[in-house]
Order: C-alpha cells, then sequence, then structure tokens
C-alpha cells in the first residue's frame, strides 16, 4: 500500500484529522493510507459520515479552521503536509483540481463562466485577459460543451445540470493538473446525464495522465470506473484492494453487508439484506473496532484495535480476515 | 433589461401615489372646515367661501380627487399660502439640500456597513466582532436627533472642529459644504448603517459557508480575491435591497435633523408648512418626498438587476 | 463534524450547527435567555419609574423655578435642572409615562388592526391584491414625514400622535402577519379543517392564529420601540403630544439650544429614550430566538 513514494502521483500515509472545540478533540479520521499512480482512479467508498469528503478536504490543504491534521501526504515526491498555508494554496487549482457534487452551488451564482475559468487561468498560467479566455473557451470545447464563446458570458443559472459539471470539470483541469479529487461529481445528476459526465471523467483521466480521487457511496460506479477502492467506516479504512476484488468478493463484513444492500449486486432484489443498527457518530465510536457493536462475527477481540491483515484478495482491518468467529 | 425596467417602474408607482392619496383624504375628511382651519379665527365668511372656491372644496369628492389627480399628474400643485409663489418653485429650492444630506448619509452608511460587517463576519467570535455587533445594537437604538445633539456636543462645542449649526451650499466650496454637512449626514447615517452592519455581517457569514466560496479557495485563489471579489459580489446584494427602505427612513429622518442643525431643506420646510397650515406646500413637499424615493428605488432595482443576473430571468 | 449528507464543500463542513430540542415552555426559556432578562429589568425600572412618579421623584414636574435654572446634576437634582428650573429627574420619570403610554397604545391598536388585516390578506387573494400594493406604497414612505402631515390637519395633541402612528405603523406589521399566514395556510392541517368542513371563522381564531402568534410577538416589541421613537421625534419637532402634556421627545425640544450650557438636560430624558428603545429591541431579538429559531439570524 505505501509503496514507493517517487512513483505515485499521491501518497496519503497515517493521515488523521481531529476537531477541536474548546477543550474536547474529536477525531474525524484516523490512520488512513492509500496512494494513486498517473492515470489511476482511486475510490474511496463509504457511507455518509464516514470522512471520505474531509479525507479530501485535508488532502487539498482545505480542513475546517478547527481541524488538528497529522500523517503527511506527498505530491509526486513532495511531502506537501510540510508546506505552509500559501504554499498549499498555490498547489490549489494549479496541481490538485477538485470537483463538487453540486455544480448548481459550486459556481458562483453572479459572475460569469468566463470570469470564474479565466480568472484561475491568469494566476496559475499567467495568461493575458485575452489568452485566458481562448484557453478558457478551448477548455469548454474540450469537455463537450457547444457554443463555447457564449457560454462564457453567460452564467451557471442558464446552464442544464450535466453542462454545470461539465463546467465545473473544464475548471478542474484547467491548469493541467497532476491529481483531480471528485467529491460525488455525478451524484445530484439524472441518471442518463451521468453516465455522460463518468465518461467523460474516464477520457480526461486517460488523455490527461490524471491521477484521480474518486469520492462515492455508489459501488457500481467504483467497479465500472475506478481502479482501485479505499472503504472507509467511521473515520477508519477498513478495507482496500482492486475495485473488482473489492466489489465482487470483499471480506470485511460491512464491505460484504453493503454489497448485499445494493440493489444492483442482488440478483434476488426482494431480498436486500440490510446492515442492522446505524453508523455510531463521531465522538462516540467504541474504542475497539468500530464496526464491532453491528458484526455477526464480532467477539472479544474485537475490543481492540485491528491491525490491516490479508485476506483473500483485499486486505482489511479486522480480526476475521478468514471470514470465520474464532473460538 | 427593459422590460424588467418597465415592470419595477410599473410596481414603483404605489409608492407615488399611496402616501398622496393619504394626505388628499386627511384633508378632505378631517373634521372640520380645511378652508377655515387654513384662514384661522379672524377670517370672514366671504374670504372662506373664496378659497373654498380657490380649492374646489364645493365640489363631490370623486370630482375633487379627479381634478386633484390632474393637477399632480401636470405638477400644478397651486400657490403657498404663505409665501405666495407656485409650489413647484418653492420646493426644488429645498429638496437640493435634503437629497445632498440623504445621500451623503446613505453613502457613509453603506460604507461603514460593507467594511464593518464583512470584517466581523471574517473575524467571526473575536473580540473585534464582539465590539462590532455590541456598537450595533446600541447603533440600532439611538434616536437620530438626540444623537445630533450629542455630536453637536463633543465635536461642535467640545471639540469645536465643525459648525453647531447652518448650512454652506455646494456652490462656496465643497470643503465647506461638507463641514456644514458632516454632522447631520453622520447623525442620519447612524441607525440604518447599523441596521446595514449586521444584515452585511450575517449575509457574509452564510455567502463564507457557499461552497462556490470553497471552489474558490480550491482553485488556490489567494484569500483577499476570495474575500474581496467571489464573497463580497453576493453577501452585498441582501444590503443593496434594504437601501431603498433605508433611504426612506433617512428622508424621514431630515425633518428633525434639519431643524437642529438649521438646514433649508425638505423636512424643515415641511414641519413649517404644518405650522403654518400651507397644506399646498406639505402636499408638494410629500410628493417630492415620493418622487425621490420613487426615482431612487429605480435606480437600486437597476443596479440590482446588474450586480444580480439572477434576477432579470425571474 | 462529519460528511452528514457530503456536503459538497470539504472546508466548511465542521459548522457548529446545534440542533436544540425544544421541550421547555416559552417563559422558562426567556429565563434562561439572559439578554431577555436583562431587557426585561429595564424595562420594568422605567415603567416602575413613570408609574410612580409621583413618590420616586415628586409631583408637579413642569412648575418653573427661576431661582434654580441650571443646576448640574446633585445630590438635590440627580438629573439637575432646565432652563426654567425645572427638576430634570422629575420631567424624565413623568416623561415616561406618556411616552411608554403612547407607545403601548400605538402597538395595541396597529397591531391588532395589522393582524385582522394580515389575516384576510394571507389567506383571500383578492384582499391580498388590494391591501398588498398599499403597504408597499407606505412600507418606502418614511411615517415621520406621513404623521408630520397628519398631525398639520388635526394639531398637535396626544391623539393626533396615537392616531397618525397607528395608522403608519400598521404596514410592516401587516406585511409580516400576511408573509406568515401565507405559510401557515398551505399546512395540511389548514386544508384538512377545511375538508372537513370547520368553518372559516373556526380555522382562523383555532387554527392560523395560534401559529402566527409567535412573529405576532416579536413584531410587536419592534412596533413598541418604533412607536416611542416616532412620538418622541414628533414631539422634538414641536408635532407631537403639544406642550401641557411632558414626554422624553418634549423634554428635549428646548435642550437644543442649551447643549453647552447645559448638556445633562439633553442627557438625561435622551438616555431614558434610548435606554427603552434598546430594552425593545433587545426583548424582541430575544423573543425571536426563542419563540422562532428558525426565523432567528445566525449571530
Amino acid at each position: 500500500m505505501t509503496s514507493s513514494i517517487s512513483s505515485n502521483i499521491l501518497v496519503v500515509e497515517d493521515l488523521s484529522l481531529s476537531l477541536k472545540s474548546g477543550k474536547t478533540v474529536l477525531p474525524i479520521i484516523t490512520n488512513v493510507s492509500f496512494s494513486v499512480s498517473k492515470g489511476e482512479s482511486v475510490a474511496l467508498v463509504g457511507e455518509s459520515g464516514c470522512g471520505k469528503s474531509i479525507t479530501a478536504s485535508a488532502i487539498l490543504g482545505l480542513p475546517p479552521e478547527n481541524a488538528v491534521v497529522t500523517g503527511s501526504i506527498w505530491l509526486n515526491g513532495i511531502e506537501i503536509s510540510k508546506l505552509d498555508k500559501q504554499g498549499r494554496r498555490k498547489l490549489c487549482g494549479q496541481k490538485i483540481g477538485f470537483i463538487f457534487q453540486e455544480p448548481m452551488t459550486a459556481l458562483h451564482p453572479t459572475l460569469t463562466i468566463g470570469r470564474q475559468l479565466t480568472d484561475t487561468l491568469r494566476l496559475h498560467l499567467g495568461l493575458s485577459k485575452r489568452a485566458a479566455m481562448d484557453r478558457a473557451a478551448e477548455l469548454l470545447d474540450r469537455v463537450g460543451i457547444p457554443r463555447p464563446r457564449e457560454i462564457l458570458k453567460g452564467y451557471v443559472h442558464e446552464l442544464s445540470g450535466g453542462m454545470r459539471q461539465r463546467v465545473m470539470i473544464a475548471l478542474a483541469i484547467s491548469c493541467g493538473p497532476e491529481l483531480v479529487i471528485a467529491d460525488e461529481p455525478t451524484t445530484a445528476l439524472d441518471v442518463t446525464i451521468q453516465a455522460q459526465v463518468l465518461d467523460l471523467l474516464d477520457e480526461m483521466r486517460a488523455e490527461l495522465g490524471l491521477a484521480m480521487v474518486f469520492i462515492t457511496h455508489d459501488l457500481e460506479v467504483v467497479g465500472d470506473h475506478c481502479d482501485r477502492a479505499v472503504v472507509m467506516y467511521a473515520g477508519d479504512v477498513i478495507e482496500y484492494g482492486s475495485s473488482q476484488d473489492v466489489v465482487s468478493s470483499p471480506s470485511h463484513p460491512y464491505t460484504v453487508g453493503l454489497i448485499d444492500a445494493t440493489p444492483a449486486n442482488n440478483e434476488d432484489r426482494d431480498r436486500l439484506v440490510p446492515i442492522p443498527g446505524t453508523v455510531p457518530p463521531v465522538g462516540h465510536w467504541p474504542s475497539g473496532c468500530r464496526f464491532a457493536p453491528r458484526c455477526s462475527l464480532s467477539d472479544d477481540h474485537c475490543r481492540s484495535r485491528p491491525e490491516f491483515m490479508k485476506a483473500n484478495v483485499t486486505d482489511i482491518r479486522c480480526w476475521h480476515p478468514d471470514g470465520r468467529v474464532s473460538q | 433589461m427593459l422590460r424588467y425596467i418597465g415592470k419595477r417602474f410599473l410596481l414603483i408607482l404605489p409608492t407615488i401615489f399611496v402616501p398622496l392619496i393619504m394626505v388628499f383624504l386627511l384633508l378632505r375628511l378631517s373634521p372640520g372646515d380645511p378652508a377655515g382651519m387654513i384662514l384661522g379665527d379672524q377670517a370672514t365668511a366671504e374670504q372662506i367661501a373664496a378659497l373654498r372656491a380657490e380649492l374646489g372644496l364645493n365640489e363631490p369628492l370623486g370630482v375633487q380627487f379627479v381634478i386633484w389627480l390632474k393637477n399632480i399628474v401636470t405638477l400644478d400643485l397651486g400657490n403657498s399660502l404663505f409665501f405666495r409663489d407656485p409650489v413647484v418653485e418653492i420646493i426644488p429650492r429645498y429638496a437640493g439640500v435634503t437629497v445632498g444630506l440623504a445621500t451623503i448619509a446613505l453613502v457613509l452608511a453603506i460604507l461603514i456597513a460593507v467594511i464593518a460587517g464583512s470584517f466581523s463576519a471574517l473575524k467571526r467570535n473575536s473580540i473585534v466582532d464582539r465590539s462590532i455587533v455590541t456598537t450595533t445594537v446600541l447603533g440600532i437604538s439611538v434616536p437620530e436627533f438626540w444623537f445630533a445633539l450629542i455630536l453637536v456636543f463633543v465635536f461642535a462645542v467640545t471639540l469645536r472642529w465643525l459648525p453647531v449649526a447652518g448650512y454652506t451650499p455646494p456652490s462656496a466650496g465643497i470643503i465647506a459644504w461638507g463641514t456644514s454637512i458632516a454632522l447631520p449626514a453622520l447623525a442620519l447615517g447612524i441607525r440604518q448603517s447599523a441596521l446595514m452592519t449586521r444584515m452585511m455581517r450575517s449575509s457574509m457569514l452564510d455567502v463564507l459557508g457557499e461552497p462556490y466560496i470553497t471552489t474558490a479557495r480550491a482553485q488556490g485563489l489567494p484569500e483577499h480575491v476570495v474575500i474581496g471579489r467571489y464573497a463580497m459580489k453576493t453577501a452585498a446584494i441582501p444590503v443593496v435591497t434594504v437601501v431603498g427602505l433605508s433611504a426612506g427612513y433617512m428622508l424621514g429622518g431630515t425633518v428633525a435633523i434639519e431643524i437642529i442643525f438649521a438646514l433649508p431643506g425638505l423636512g424643515r420646510l415641511l414641519v413649517e408648512a404644518v405650522a403654518r397650515r400651507d397644506f399646498p406646500v406639505v402636499e408638494g413637499g410629500v410628493l417630492a418626498i415620493s418622487l425621490i424615493l420613487a426615482a431612487l428605488n429605480l435606480i437600486i432595482d437597476i443596479i440590482y438587476a446588474i450586480i444580480d443576473p439572477r434576477i432579470r430571468y425571474k | 463534524m462529519q460528511d452528514r449528507t457530503n456536503p459538497p464543500n470539504p472546508g466548511l463542513d465542521g459548522d457548529d450547527k446545534e440542533i436544540v430540542v425544544v421541550t421547555k415552555p416559552v417563559w422558562q426559556r426567556l429565563l434562561a435567555n439572559p439578554t431577555a432578562v436583562i431587557s426585561v429589568l429595564c424595562l420594568m425600572v422605567l415603567v416602575l419609574g413613570s408609574v410612580f412618579a409621583n413618590a420616586v421623584a415628586g409631583s408637579d414636574p413642569l412648575r418653573i423655578n427661576p431661582s434654580i435654572r441650571f443646576k448640574p446634576p446633585s445630590f438635590e437634582f440627580p438629573f439637575g435642572t432646565d432652563n426654567l428650573g425645572r427638576d430634570m429627574f422629575k420631567i424624565v420619570l413623568h416623561g415616561g409615562k406618556t411616552s411608554l403610554l403612547v407607545g403601548a397604545v400605538v402597538t395595541i391598536i396597529s397591531m391588532t388592526v395589522a393582524t385582522v388585516l394580515g389575516l384576510l390578506a394571507g389567506y383571500y387573494r383578492r384582499v391580498d391584491m388590494f391591501l398588498m400594493r398599499f403597504v408597499d406604497g407606505l412600507m418606502s414612505f418614511p411615517a415621520i414625514v406621513l404623521a408630520t402631515a397628519m398631525t398639520g390637519y388635526l394639531g398637535p395633541s396626544v391623539g393626533t400622535v396615537v392616531t397618525s402612528l397607528s395608522i403608519v405603523l400598521i404596514a410592516p406589521s401587516l406585511r409580516v402577519v400576511r408573509g406568515q399566514v401565507l405559510v401557515v395556510r398551505e399546512l395540511q392541517m389548514i386544508e384538512a379543517a377545511r375538508a372537513v368542513g370547520v368553518p372559516t371563522m373556526r380555522i382562523f381564531t383555532k387554527y392560523i392564529l395560534p401559529a402566527v402568534s409567535s412573529p405576532i410577538l416579536v413584531q410587536a416589541s419592534f412596533i413598541f420601540s418604533a412607536a416611542i421613537l416616532s412620538e418622541a421625534a414628533l414631539s422634538f419637532i414641536g408635532l407631537g403630544i403639544g406642550s401641557e402634556d411632558i414626554s422624553w421627545g418634549n423634554a428635549l425640544t428646548e435642550s437644543r439650544n442649551y447643549v453647552s450650557r447645559a448638556p445633562w438636560i439633553v442627557m438625561f430624558p435622551g438616555l431614558a429614550l434610548m435606554l427603552a428603545i434598546l430594552a425593545l429591541n433587545l426583548l424582541g431579538d430575544a423573543l425571536r430566538d426563542v419563540l422562532d429559531p428558525k426565523l432567528a439570524r445566525r449571530r
């Protein structure tokens, strides 16, 4: 997992983040590690509240104000977690592109699309106003937006949902980043549009050799569009492996449950099996394995925190890699 | 855009006519003979009858209304009973002072509000923020005419920086005009400035939580651009929408302020006209204030449409 | 905190919003709110001071006594004396009687009318069309100017002030009530009540009125403060309650000629006025926080 730092675009090592409010310190994510190489797409999978978006914000260097971040993040061989705020900010937009879930609210409502694109282009590439406009038009053309010159003069509310997300993608790749983080990029879109946007993302990734972190809760998308998958639960990475393996033969009881609860992965739709209970809220995590209270395999072992172990084809943070209750 | 302006214009018509209609009805429906009230106790029956005829008070109410409406539209407001000059000539002489005063007060109020409100939001929960919030609470509760007297005591009587009262027209020098209007404008602007600061603060707090601000940061834009361009552009919109209402309150405030500082403006003219029972001038004053407000509201609507493109499509 | 609904802004989803479960009765929640308690105490001091003005400061506040003109505040005259040798302490306490009474009466009248009209406007579209154009016309026009014009026709007196302020202060409250009715009207319970044939009058009194009572109460405290302020402004320019009575605004009228000689004449009536307005504004804010957390602005 923590394979050589130099051969990967992004390496996240032992990343933890807690929120401090007054004297209390709430851990939000703990010991998250994964890596992404050039042209590869790695999925961060999990339910809402598992800490995937906050992981993304930590990589980007824009965590909440009261956050305490530890661990290291390497971008293309440089340990960016050691840089100061200004240094991190310079990487944003230039080396790291970010795609948000809801383009309607993630794009400025009263600035023209051209303005938003050229602000970034002029800042990072030092282009003139006119050159930035030309480049912006090229970018829109490239992400499949017709009449780009006209669209540049318009505003977000004039576009359809799919078009908005295309603009968002153009913004994210505008300065030729090495890494793109996409936070639920298709969740807010219609199903037919979703497929188009996912294909566009695949296309851009192949064409530009982007490393991509793909945050999603949709296991179907993981199987179809990602190379590897990192499953998160209550702030912990609990399973990782190739996305095919994670989706088709998962080993962690949580991932197994998640896939059993997904209609598309279950032939017999009348017999979806929900995971009993709910995700424990932040601050109420059990001290050992965080999934233990909901797990059918849990026993005394699970009162202490498990380390990663090799399971069938994936690695899991679980005391029962063979899937059996120990006697 | 033109259609939008036309629509706004239609909506502004009630702003002009409702106050006027109230004034019209008041004069006709209040107990006692208006002509007798105007002329006072010594008037003879003939004088009263003549004035009644002049004011058209013998006609039925409906006919009076039509005549009155025609006179308003053609700006034929009759003669002042005190100055004997036509009202349309008297009003503009006073309106300039009031418009100048209110404009300065409004600009001052907006500037203070935008700066203090944004700063407060950016430094949320700091000591600076808390003192700004406390100041706005006090500012909203301070009566402007009393605040004017305090300002006079501090800046004119004690420090002797500015004149106690009196008006210098801008033709006599911008600086002289500025010093004569500084304290009145400050007194007039205080409450609205406090209200707008509060509004700017909460609007800025809302905007800072918006995803598009995170996008701007995620694009690597420096913080001064994120705040100064991306956040300010939307945070200021609610403040713009209340400028019309604020200007209304300020024009009301000029009544007392112009008396305190002896400024020859509309507010003082109105109070003096009321005291003299000079009803044509009262009516003219109300019409002038309505028209000023209507014009201002139209300008605000246009500015609003420019800074918020979403509004044009509604 | 955690990404509850996957907020698209990873940097800012740590907002410390809390979900407050409302269970205690209103008065208990008000007692737990320091702003509310302090503002109510301030108002009580002002009200008791004016009601018992005779006992606290002595009677006959308008008696002129040339031998003690322009006395600065002292033990004998805590607020000093004015240009006619009148005790400012008496004037402030007795003046409060008129100011608070006029404010209260104006609030009751204008809020009652605004509530009735607001209920009708919110419920019947046709009434709404007409009334709202009227309210639009009145809203942006300065109330003081209209009240000034009215005083011109009716002559300065307590009755005139109450009448004119009651009329001009209807518009903003009417808009608040109407807006709230528009929301409540769409609720399913109203639709259900109408469907089973509950009489319209009963729908108003049993369903809509209770649902809009919180904003009305909040609005009332703001109108109270606006009424006190407007009465003071009118009396200050000599078009208010007339010179036979005293109010805080009235007491300031003459004082402006003595700002340099006797600043205390300016200070004390104004401070009393500001304290009343401040307390009412804070009470309104506190009521809004307590009664309608959704309406409350983030502060």
